[in-house]
């Protein structure tokens, strides 16, 4: 096949060719500066932020506001910002973990994020050479902080349809922006609103609005379920006079700007479940040996051990998937040039080209944290509800993470949408794929994979990218352009391609790992990629047989559905007693350790 | 002002540790500066960046300890220096780490050598005083507070929680008390910055030692970790029968009164 390295590395490349361990990126990669640079960031966390957690969810700003220009100083802001800005202009991987650790932080890891995330990264991107010198250099040192402003009361999902307004006032020196903006982090406190609003009307338009500008103010804080320590509120647009000059990107441009925000964002909140999951099974798996119900530990009863056992095998997909993704960035990243490296435009395009894998991120990012946030309570028994035990914060602040950067649903129709576009552009050989596929797979004799570590995941994972070639293929030959209204067959779709994601950067991680290490030294990762595989394998036998069964009838159901059984076939492994080990290890570190 | 600081890796004692057949299991086991020379290193860049000069880290260890003395250059030291025994047959004791480093100072030229009051791993306390007597300088212990006067230090050091002043001629050997100061965070700068920072690594060759020059005095022949706490007990019935009951547990079964 042409061209393999180029296809496979391509946004959504995994599901028509096969990755090799040697392009992925794993934890197992970390340099000695990104494990400095993790525990950096953790030490600041655990000894600075997480004594004030309890103030900073009273809504004490000021220490949020001092923490963060703390933060600023160990350059925790900096990492994506350039040198030429005064930031650090460290690599994906850097700003990553910087994200996870974080996340041990609470609400305060939002403050952080919505800062260097949402809130800076417009003006990295997409901002002038005169905003990024004005703006950039406060924003990386924490002397200014940032927030993003794009959601209103009427336009959530719908985002390009906001109803805020700007018209270019009659001496053409100021736009004049009237509107609500909705639930915006960091407003209390924010210096500086990336707002996005209607110019002339229907002209979708990003802006830098400082919060000194006449007519910018902020409503009450929102009373919210959780991530209560990160300020959430209105902001007010009155006739605020926003100079021309902060105007950013062009007019009619904003939703470029949005999107590929959209894109970060939704990496990130995957990143920063990686790191409250992994705070989930520490309290957990702490909390199981600590607890004695009938003279017994409850971590000896094989109950709890079979959820120890699912939130690490959920967790280490999550972080295999998000640092693969992280790798992927850097990969495209590193085909720039230095001078387009500085290019924002150029930056945002080479994430952009991920914008599947950022989606996949997102909901089971989201997912798997509120799996074992949920888990972590029920371990806990009555002691999980109480307000004392940090679970029960991590419950509540885990919820919003399944709704906001875009619904669960909304990313996961985004999935399917953005390969048929790429698909249509040329930009992936996804219809010749399908095409000869059914022949192919009735000719298809089952063969018994052989019983060397991962054989079998290795192969189930071929079959499964078949599977989602024929559920995907013959929904865009039934439906064609009316295959987006069948809303439930888009998130089947969905979960299958994030379950071959899962299966084959768990596969990938794992196999690398061995290499260098030796199979012995890597068993708890084998494990834990045997559960994944085996798990995902059988969600996405039941996602197609819900989707064939839903498209097809009579003889050609029949069909297919005998299809999808021979690609299907093997003999399970063991779930309960590999996730009986996997939890024996869980609780002898009390911690994930993989 | 020439500035050293000794320091040495070792393992985390806020993590959890095990002990298996008296040795403990480094692969479970996290890797730190010991906390004490931590507060030596701060110091050591404070002094520095008042009084001007370098400051040089040197750890007696394998490999492995770079990551440590990485990390003090992240913080702010010019150079790390790595004593390496790793090819070393015996386990090394604090004679065999005091030889090393003396033999290492013996042609350099220092104006103050900080170290950790003691290690959290084994609390002895005992290389920096050997050190000292080695090379014949003085020695102050347990310091929290110093400050340099031309070719004098007046310091404040901890004497069993009273204060004790005392002035004392350089070079000097010191050792750091908690309360010296409070260490800082390796900036992410500072992280970018010890890349390229100078690390050397010598070995006994290079000191001109053979092994029975440095071969320890000392030899360990155990280590567990102490007996797991027992549940308390719950004295039941009213004040007297519950006095009654904890003097006459605290007679016969405690034996302390």
């Amino acid at each position: 096949m042409a061209n393999t390295t180029e296809t496979s590395l391509k946004g959504a490349g995994f599901l028509i060719e096969e990755v090799t361990p040697g392009q992925v990126f794993t934890p197992e990669d970390f340099t000695e500066e990104h494990v400095m640079i993790a525990k950096t960031t953790e030490e600041f966390v655990v000894n600075e932020v997480v004594p004030e957690i309890e103030k900073i969810e009273d809504h004490q700003f000021d220490i949020s506001r001092r923490l963060l220009e703390q933060a600023g100083e160990l350059g925790l802001l900096g990492a994506d910002v350039p040198e030429k800005y005064d930031g650090l202009g460290l690599d994906k991987i850097s700003s990553t973990l910087i994200t996870e650790k974080f996340a041990r932080g609470g609400s305060f890891s939002l403050s952080h994020g919505a800062h260097v995330g949402i809130g800076s990264l417009p003006i990295i991107f997409f901002g002038n050479e005169a905003q990024k010198k004005q703006y950039l250099p406060d924003l990386a040192s924490g002397a200014k902080i940032a927030a993003y402003a794009l959601t209103e009361p009427s336009s959530g999902s719908d985002a390009l349809g906001a109803k805020t307004k700007a018209v270019l006032n009659d001496e053409g020196t100021h736009y004049i922006l009237n509107g609500e903006k909705q639930w915006i982090t960091n407003s209390a406190f924010a210096d500086v609103f990336v707002v996005y609003a209607q110019v002339d009307g229907d002209k979708f338009t990003a802006f830098i609005v400082d919060a000194d500008c006449e007519g910018v103010s902020t409503g009450p804080e929102e009373k919210k379920m959780g991530i209560k320590g990160s300020s959430t509120r209105t902001l007010l647009l009155e006739d605020a006079k926003v100079p021309k000059e902060n105007l950013l990107g062009d007019v009619g441009r904003g939703h470029v700007i949005a999107f590929n925000i959209l894109n970060v964002g939704r990496y990130k909140l995957g990143v920063g479940a990686v790191g409250a999951s992994k705070r989930g099974i520490q309290l957990a798996a702490a909390y199981a040996n600590e607890r004695k119900q009938f003279k017994t530990p409850i971590a000896k009863f094989t109950a709890i051990q079979e959820k120890l056992g699912s939130m690490a095998a959920e967790t280490y997909a999550l972080e295999s998937t998000i640092y693969r993704t992280g790798g992927l960035f850097e990969e495209q990243l590193g085909k720039l040039t230095d001078e387009e490296q500085e290019d924002g435009t150029k930056v945002a395009n080479a994430i952009a080209e991920y914008a599947i894998e950022c989606s996949l991120n997102k909901f089971y990012g989201s997912e798997t944290l509120d799996f074992v946030a949920d888990e972590a309570v029920q371990i806990h028994g009555g002691y999980g509800f109480m307000a004392e035990y940090e679970v029960e914060r991590m419950y509540r602040d885990s919820r919003i993470n399944r709704i906001f950067e875009g619904t669960n649903e909304v990313n996961r129709m985004l999935v399917p949408g953005t390969i048929m576009k790429k698909a249509m552009k040329g930009e992936l050989p996804l219809l010749e794929q399908a095409q000869g596929l059914q022949e192919e797979l009735m000719m298809m004799m089952p063969e018994e994979p052989g019983d060397e570590p991962l054989e079998q995941e290795k192969y189930l994972l071929q079959h499964m990218k078949k599977i989602f070639l024929m559920v995907a293929g013959n929904g865009a030959q039934k439906y064609g352009q009316a295959l987006e209204k069948e809303q439930e067959l888009l998130m089947n779709v969905a979960d299958i391609v994030s379950d071959i994601y899962n299966m084959e950067s768990t596969i990938l991680r794992t196999e690398k790992a061995m290499q260098k290490n030796g199979a012995d030294a890597e068993h708890m990762k084998l494990l834990l990629t045997q559960v994944v595989c085996q798990e995902a394998v059988n969600r996405i036998e039941s996602h197609a047989k819900e989707s064939l069964v839903h498209m097809e009838e009579g003889d050609n159901l029949r069909t297919m559905l005998s299809i999808l059984r021979k690609l299907t076939r093997h003999t399970p492994i063991k779930l309960i007693d590999k996730k009986r080990e996997v939890a024996e290890r869980i609780l002898q570190a009390e911690a994930y350790a993989v | 002002m020439n500035i050293y600081v000794v320091m040495k890796r070792t393992f985390d004692t806020e993590e959890k540790i095990e002990i298996n057949n008296g040795v403990i299991d480094e692969e479970g086991a996290e890797f730190i500066i010991n906390p004490y020379d931590e507060y030596a290193i701060e110091e050591a860049i404070v002094l520095r960046d008042e009084h001007g000069g370098e400051v040089t880290v040197v750890t007696v260890g394998d490999e492995e300890a770079e990551k440590e003395l990485r990390t003090a250059l992240a913080m702010g030291a010019d150079q790390g220096v790595l004593i390496d025994v790793e090819d070393l047959d015996e386990e090394p004791d604090h004679f065999t780490i005091a030889e090393l480093l003396a033999a290492y100072f013996k042609d350099k030229e220092y104006d103050l050598i900080l170290g950790g009051n003691v290690a959290v791993d084994d609390g002895a306390g005992q290389v920096a005083p050997r050190l000292a007597e080695k090379l014949g300088i003085n020695q102050v212990t347990t310091i929290t507070d110093i400050k340099i006067n031309g070719t004098s230090a007046t310091i404040e050091r901890d004497d069993e929680g009273d204060v004790e002043t005392v002035e004392a001629q350089l070079p000097l050997v010191a050792t750091a008390q908690q309360g010296l100061n409070e260490p800082r965070y390796p900036s992410l700068p500072g992280i970018m910055k010890a890349k390229k920072k100078p690390l050397e690594t010598i070995d006994l060759d290079d000191l001109d030692l053979d092994e029975e020059d440095v071969a320890a005095k000392t030899r360990t022949v155990d280590r567990y970790l102490p007996p797991e706490k027992e549940a308390g007990r719950m004295i039941e019935g009213g004040p007297e029968t519950q006095v009654d009951e904890l003097v006459g547990l605290l007679k016969n079964e405690a034996k302390v009164l």
